[in-house]
């Protein structure tokens, strides 16, 4: 161990998929006891930098150095005896073995060459107390929810690091409390002399745990600063190679306009399901975006799966055009003209092997029945308006959509449901882990499709983002509906009062 | 505690329990320790190859090749040692190793190669099956006084039934079955490939070196349940044993391991065995019945098990979003 370099240092870094280059020359340097920002558009090539760093892929051209000895990791195991351990963007561990049996795989305590399950269980609870997680570490993981697992991957990795940790897009699914918890720990490490690799998309959490920032565009270094003489506009013109034009906030709806609407099209009276929300009222108009607040767990997103007929209502009435409607399955809600588009579409929603194409077009392929096919021109015209739209890079309709980068699956997904041209579309956090600058073209397009008539449910922890889009935000706080507020009442203050109003205190 | 993913197992034990229960009542004599004694002999080589079935479906593969390789293996043993006069030991190790090479190099392919098991192990079983009557295509009886002591050796049970070797080493390969699958790296690196191979990959789990040890050891018990079927027989014969891996992945799925991988337990392959042996026992005690009756029982019980499994996982799911609702 030498002082003179640094902790791992990667030189010339090179790598094409099928002829595309997807990274160029690439230098990435990280110190001990740093804290260092990987950030870049969509596609931009971060984690297939972190990828041929830990041996996921093997790079074109280019070398790495770790400690100043050249290495070369051949797969994740390798990495991981050097010292490495990784989060990677896709990884959600194994849902058919237990929690201790996914954070002790492939180095498992043992006793007489046995595997001693009580070790194992007892230290996973020593590791998992760090994290606040008081959890039962036998229970399979599948019977965790989407947080925890993301919890226990990072405790995973954190654990396995005995020099480098990477964590790619770590806090997309933790909430306020847990990205707290979650930073002093990477804050603690730190002290301890580790390098930390972070990317994410939320530049407040750059800001706030970072030292350095190494930032990508189109697969070429763009430059790697100190955060503390960073500007944060510089560093978005940085990311996205120009100005970002400010997202436009003066939107904030004037009731006046919805008014003009006309009368509520779709109406919910008195809906609920007893253990999952309790009955509340919602009207929407045609045209209208509705917001959705409140902490994680507080009943947002069980009320997506009410509306969409995933759960039962086992009260109230739901009516459209007047007509009474019986939303008792997906199927009927589709039927109905509604949409959805889930939280966890990382793992539900994408089909790997088919092309961006074939996945933009599946729902209405899907609602239209099999009998009647959608053409191949028409398809093509579909794929390539939404590809150009939402700014889908590498724009190539016909490549299977497994090689796109994390947030450029999640913009055809969101394509997707958006041709079905439903009246009403549920979007629950459509924009994790998208990169800003197409963050803002989905915003703009939210509001494009709102004037022609599509009316909006939008579920997010980004109360900036509620306040930009909606007209009208619910604040849902234990399983209940406990505001609504509109036109001048709608600011970012007004809703974390309604949220902390009742005096709920985080359970988990 | 029950984990959702055993109530397969449990399920089949409780079957299991109440069949034989139910054949008890109506012939006594189906308790007897003979009885017992006959239906692990005359499941062991098919128990052995279960066992080696049970990691592939495990891994989320398939080794359709089993079958074949049991007849290779007892065609060689017995033309080496009843035509060439090899020292039967000899030809067993001989044997066990050329069969386990078979499988690494099936396992190589699957995994370098980017080939599905079915098809790998499609060839594999007809190549095996071809250099089975390229060694001969008569039933080559085989005489030999070590075997004679082999087969000579036993445990006695009370009640006049006996516990051949045969039936001991299928035993101990159950025993070391369980062992490795659950107390071993390698068994819980089985596992994690058998439930998301891309996740296991990102984990650090060695996915080659494993998906050619399972192959190899799947190969090697295909060896060793051939060596016993030529005990078992006094002869080995090359049209011998066709479709027995099916017999095998019968037993396996019955004991309820998820054919998708990932999920199930060795035990479980046991009891499935016991399941298969008991229907064949009942239909000799009857007299009366086809023994195409095993058959037809065996494909209800298949279906009855999917459907059952489907179920299970359908309805711990739906617990799952339950729990998750509550759970914040
Ligand atoms: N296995 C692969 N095969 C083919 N192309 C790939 C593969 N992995 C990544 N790419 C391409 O390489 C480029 C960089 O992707 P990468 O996943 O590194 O982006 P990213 O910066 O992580 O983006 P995001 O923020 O969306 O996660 C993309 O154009 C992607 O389509
Ligand atoms: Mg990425």
């Amino acid at each position: 161990m030498s002082a003179q370099h640094a902790l791992l240092e990667a030189r010339g870094i090179g790598k094409s998929f099928f002829g595309i280059p997807a990274l160029d020359e690439v230098d990435f340097t990280l110190g001990r006891g740093e804290i260092h920002a990987l950030l870049g558009e969509n596609g931009a090539g971060k984690s297939t930098l972190i990828k041929i760093l830990t041996g996921v892929y093997r790079r074109d051209r280019g070398t790495i150095a770790l400690d100043g000895n050249e290495v070369s990791p051949e797969d994740v195991g390798q990495a991981q005896a050097l010292g490495i351990g990784t989060v990677y963007q896709e990884v959600n561990l194994l849902e058919n073995l237990t929690v201790a049996e996914n954070l002790f795989l492939g180095r498992q305590p043992r006793r007489f060459g046995m595997i001693d399950r009580r070790a194992m269980r007892e230290q996973s609870k020593a590791l998992l107390a760090r994290y606040g997680l008081n959890i039962d570490v036998d229970a399979l993981l599948a019977s965790y929810s989407v947080a925890i697992r993301q919890l226990i991957a990072i405790a995973r990795a954190v654990d396995l690091s005995g020099k480098v940790l990477v964590l790619d897009e770590p806090t997309a699914s933790l909430d306020a409390n847990e990205v707290k918890g979650l930073f002093s720990v990477l804050r603690q490490l730190r002290e301890e002399g580790l390098g930390i690799v972070i990317i994410t998309h939320f530049l407040d959490q750059v800001y706030e745990i970072a030292d350095r920032v190494t930032v990508l565009r189109n697969g070429r270094l763009v430059g790697s600063r100190a955060l503390s003489e960073l500007p944060r506009l510089e560093l978005i013109s940085m990311m996205l190679g120009r100005e970002l034009q400010h997202i436009t906030r003066e939107h904030q709806a004037e009731p006046e306009t919805v008014d003009e609407r006309g009368a509520p099209s779709i109406r919910f009276q008195n809906y609920g399901k007893k253990g999952s929300v309790a009955p509340f009222d919602l009207d929407i108009r045609p045209g209208e975006v509705v917001g959705v607040a409140g902490l994680l767990g507080s009943g947002r997103t069980e009320t997506a799966f009410l509306l969409f007929g995933i759960d039962r209502a086992d009260s109230g009435t739901a009516t459209i055009d007047g007509a009474q409607a019986n939303i008792s399955s997906p199927e009927a809600a589709i039927a109905s003209g509604f949409g959805f588009c889930p939280e966890e579409r990382k793992t539900d929603g994408i089909v790997g092997d088919l092309s961006v194409a074939d996945n933009i077009v599946l729902a209405l392929q899907a609602s239209r029945g099999w009998m009647r096919p959608i053409s191949s021109a028409q398809k093509r015209e579909l794929a390539d308006a939404f590809i150009k739209s939402l700014d889908i890079r590498p724009a190539d309709r016909e490549r299977p959509i497994k090689f796109l980068s994390g947030g450029n699956q999640q913009k055809a997904i969101l394509a997707r449901w958006l041709v079905t041209e439903p009246r009403l579309l549920i979007l629950d956090e459509p924009t994790r882990g998208i990169d800003i600058g197409a963050h803002a073209e989905i915003l703009k397009m939210i509001e494009r499709l709102c004037s022609e008539g599509m009316s909006l449910i939008v579920i997010s922890s980004e109360l900036e983002e509620l306040t930009a889009v909606a007209h009208r935000v619910v604040v849902l706080s234990d399983r209940r509906h406990v505001a609504e507020l509109s036109g001048s009442q709608l600011t970012t203050d007004a809703i974390i009062e309604a949220i902390a109003g009742t005096g709920r205190t985080e359970a988990a | 505690m029950i984990h959702a993913r055993n109530l397969p197992f449990i399920t089949t034990l409780a079957i299991f329990v109440i069949a034989y229960a139910l054949c008890v009542l109506q012939f006594p004599n189906m308790l007897s320790t003979r009885v017992i004694g006959n239906l692990l002999t005359d499941n062991a080589f098919l128990g052995i190859a279960a066992v080696g079935m049970t990691f592939v479906i495990l891994s989320s593969g398939i080794d359709l090749s089993v079958g074949s390789v049991i007849a290779f293996t007892s065609v060689f043993v017995a033309v080496m040692v009843g035509s060439f006069g090899v020292h039967p030991l000899t030809a067993f190790i001989a044997a066990l190793v050329i069969s386990t090479l078979f499988g690494c190099l099936m396992g190589a392919m699957i995994r370098y190669l980017l080939i599905p098991p079915f098809v790998v192990t499609l060839a594999g079983m007809f190549l095996a099956r071809g250099a089975a009557y390229l060694v001969s295509t008569e039933s080559v009886p085989i005489t030999h006084e070590f075997i004679d002591a082999m087969m000579g050796f036993y445990i006695r049970f009370p009640g006049g039934g006996r516990l051949t070797l045969l039936a001991m080493i299928m035993l101990a390969v159950f025993i070391a079955g369980i062992f490795i699958a659950s107390r071993t790296r390698f068994g819980a690196n089985v596992y994690a490939i058998g439930g998301n191979i891309q996740s296991a990959e990102l984990m650090g789990v060695p996915v080659g070196s494993t998906t050619i040890r399972i192959y190899a050891l799947s190969g090697f018990l295909s060896g060793l349940a051939g060596i016993v079927y030529t005990l078992y027989t006094s002869s080995g014969y090359s049209l011998a044993t066709v479709g027995v891996e099916l017999d095998a992945i019968a037993a396996v799925v019955i004991g309820g391991t998820l054919l998708t991988g990932g999920v199930g337990l060795i035990a479980g392959t046991f009891v499935g065995i016991l399941l298969q042996g008991l229907i064949q026992t009942y239909i000799v005690f009857d007299g009366t019945l086809s023994s195409w009756w095993t058959k037809i029982v065996i494909g209800i019980l298949l279906f009855v098990f999917i459907v059952l499994q489907r179920t299970i996982i359908w309805y711990s799911n739906r617990q799952l979003a339950v729990r998750q609702l509550k759970e914040v």
